[in-house]
């Protein structure tokens, strides 16, 4: 499998305002291949954002290399090609709308690149499709729902064919529906599309859906792998300031009391299967 | 009275005018508005009316709508022509107390607030016709031959269109900022003018900070999307003069001939 995205012993400091430096990223290596789907969870102050800000460019470290498609981010004559292969989508749908129209915006970024007005055209009426808006293509951004909006920047990378997105906690100011809207459209795009995907998140629920997980804790990585594999280290979770799912914290109780479940049970449906087992 | 003003206003639609090219809307304005000032006897706006009639029967937009465009500037207007009645010299036809009416101030006046009126409706007819962002490309390609002298015209229209897009947003976010403001006690309807003053400070502070705020993260995400200014940009609607808008010009430039050989 090819490398997506590898960043080797990366390190980023901050300036505060008292003129000291704070380690925001320490000593980061990870590796993401083409196709995979990978979440990085990290509490507030975790240092998860600033990572997602290095994949393309946003962002140099301190030490270390990030190479994006095996393009090192420090070479600024690729900066763009970074970005166009590496498109991020932030968190505040409102202000990363640029024109007052859905459409307009959607071809922004294809603009930016200097295609042909034909091309774009067809790239903005796929992306918006693809991402379900297609009855809002002449609508104006401020009168959409935050989930709305959301899939309306997240048209506007795709028309862009990056091979990978890197959302930086996409669902965080939305309501319930609206992170399901979505989370559906990141998994359709990795599934269907088969862009890599990159999902920032301090939701449990939304990294279990990943093929792998990152946790940051102050900087660093302190675990890594399957979604089965996180959740069976409860303890490590929980001292990252995380919670985890309901139903493995349900699972991590009723073993303690002595009761022999699987410890890799992360839905609903998993644990009554195994309950119903145990009679 | 907010609501009162229908310059700037855009009112959405199919006809004729709202699909001529706003590159042709715009010089067509232009032209009209210069030529108010050709016009050399009433005779003449005969032409004017029946130009603006017509675009106002085939932008199908009510007159009722463009009448009440006009009403909060009927001071300016009422003042002009009182001006004019008054302050003319000429054969006096009527006098009160110290003033006198003139034959010639009548005639004057008149043509002032005529000239007046179609300023406004013509200018508020582009606008009322032309969707915000179709203006700005249309200023954006009018202005792009000056970028040689250095007009940074892809940078003015850039700006144009995000104040645009952030009007809604901006208004949303102050109307959150009053409610919280006024759910903590404070005060924005009575007192005096100096007092209203000062209690938009709590309002205005954190609005500022906020904008400040969404232009950072608007600029990170214009740069993550390989934003790089006006270079190498291509644009997915093309503007293209067509059939209608030769016809635009055409007729605005027989109402040119017909008004300025009438003088």
């Amino acid at each position: 499998m090819t490398n997506m995205i590898k960043t080797e012993n990366v390190r980023f400091e901050y300036n505060t305002q008292s003129g000291s430096t704070s380690l925001a990223l320490d000593d980061i290596s990870i590796n993401i291949a083409k196709g995979e789907f990978v979440a990085i969870l990290g509490h507030n102050g975790s240092g998860k954002s600033t990572l997602a800000k290095h994949f393309n460019a946003l962002l140099l470290p301190g030490a270390g290399t990030v190479y994006v498609k095996g393009m090192n981010t420090k070479d600024e004559k690729l900066l763009w090609n970074i970005r166009q292969t590496a498109g991020m989508v932030f968190q505040n749908p409102d202000n990363q709308i640029v024109a007052t129209i859905v459409e307009e915006d959607v071809a922004f970024g294809p603009e930016n690149l200097g295609i042909e007005p034909a091309e774009i055209r067809k790239r903005v009426d796929g992306s918006i499709k693809t991402v379900d808006m297609a009855e809002y293509a002449k609508h104006s951004p401020h009168l959409l729902s935050g989930g709305q909006k959301q899939r309306v920047a997240i048209a506007g990378i795709i028309a862009m064919k990056p091979e990978c997105i890197i959302l930086d906690e996409p669902t965080a100011l939305l309501d319930p529906i609206g992170r399901r809207e979505v989370m559906n459209t990141i998994i359709k795009l990795n599934k269907e599309e088969g862009i890599t995907i990159v999902l920032i998140t301090h939701y449990m629920d939304e990294a279990i859906q990943a093929d792998r997980i990152y946790v940051m804790k102050n900087g660093k990585i302190i675990l890594e792998g399957k979604p089965k594999d996180i959740f069976k280290e409860v303890e490590t979770v929980k001292n990252a300031g995380l919670d985890v799912p309901q139903v493995t914290e349900l699972c991590h109780r009723l073993s303690r009391e002595g009761l022999k479940l699987s410890p890799d049970i992360l839905t609903v449906e998993e644990m009554v299967v195994e309950l119903c087992r145990l009679k | 009275m907010i609501k009162d003003i229908t310059i700037g206003q855009y009112i959405p639609g199919d006809t004729i005018i709202h699909n001529l090219d706003p590159r042709i809307k715009i010089i067509i304005t232009f032209v009209f508005i210069t030529l108010l000032f050709f016009v050399g006897n009433y005779f003449s706006y005969l032409y004017i009316i029946a130009f603006m009639g017509l675009a106002i029967v085939l932008s199908k937009i009510s007159p009722k709508f463009i009448i009440r465009g006009l009403k909060p500037l009927i001071v300016i207007i009422a003042l002009t022509v009182i001006l004019n009645v008054f302050m003319t010299q000429g054969e006096v036809i009527y006098r009160i107390w110290r003033l006198s009416i003139t034959r010639e101030g009548l005639y004057q006046a008149g043509f002032m607030g005529l000239r007046l009126i179609f300023l406004i409706t013509g200018a508020s007819l582009l606008t009322l016709t032309t969707s915000p962002i179709a203006l700005t490309d249309g200023i954006e390609k009018l202005l792009s031959p000056l970028k040689r002298i250095g007009v940074p015209a892809h940078e003015l229209a850039m700006m144009m269109t995000i104040a645009l897009r952030f009007i809604p947003t901006l208004l949303e976010e102050t109307d959150k900022i009053m409610k919280a403001q006024m759910a903590r006690g404070a005060d924005f309807e009575t007192g005096n003018l100096i007092n209203r003053a000062r209690a938009m400070v709590p309002l205005l502070v954190p609005l500022f900070i906020s904008a400040f705020r969404r232009a950072d993260e608007l600029a990170l995400a214009m740069e993550a999307r390989c934003y790089r200014g006006g270079e190498k940009r291509t644009r997915m609607k093309q503007l293209k003069l067509e059939f209608r808008d030769y016809g635009g010009m055409l007729i605005t430039a027989a109402v040119c001939f017909l008004v300025i050989w009438s003088r």
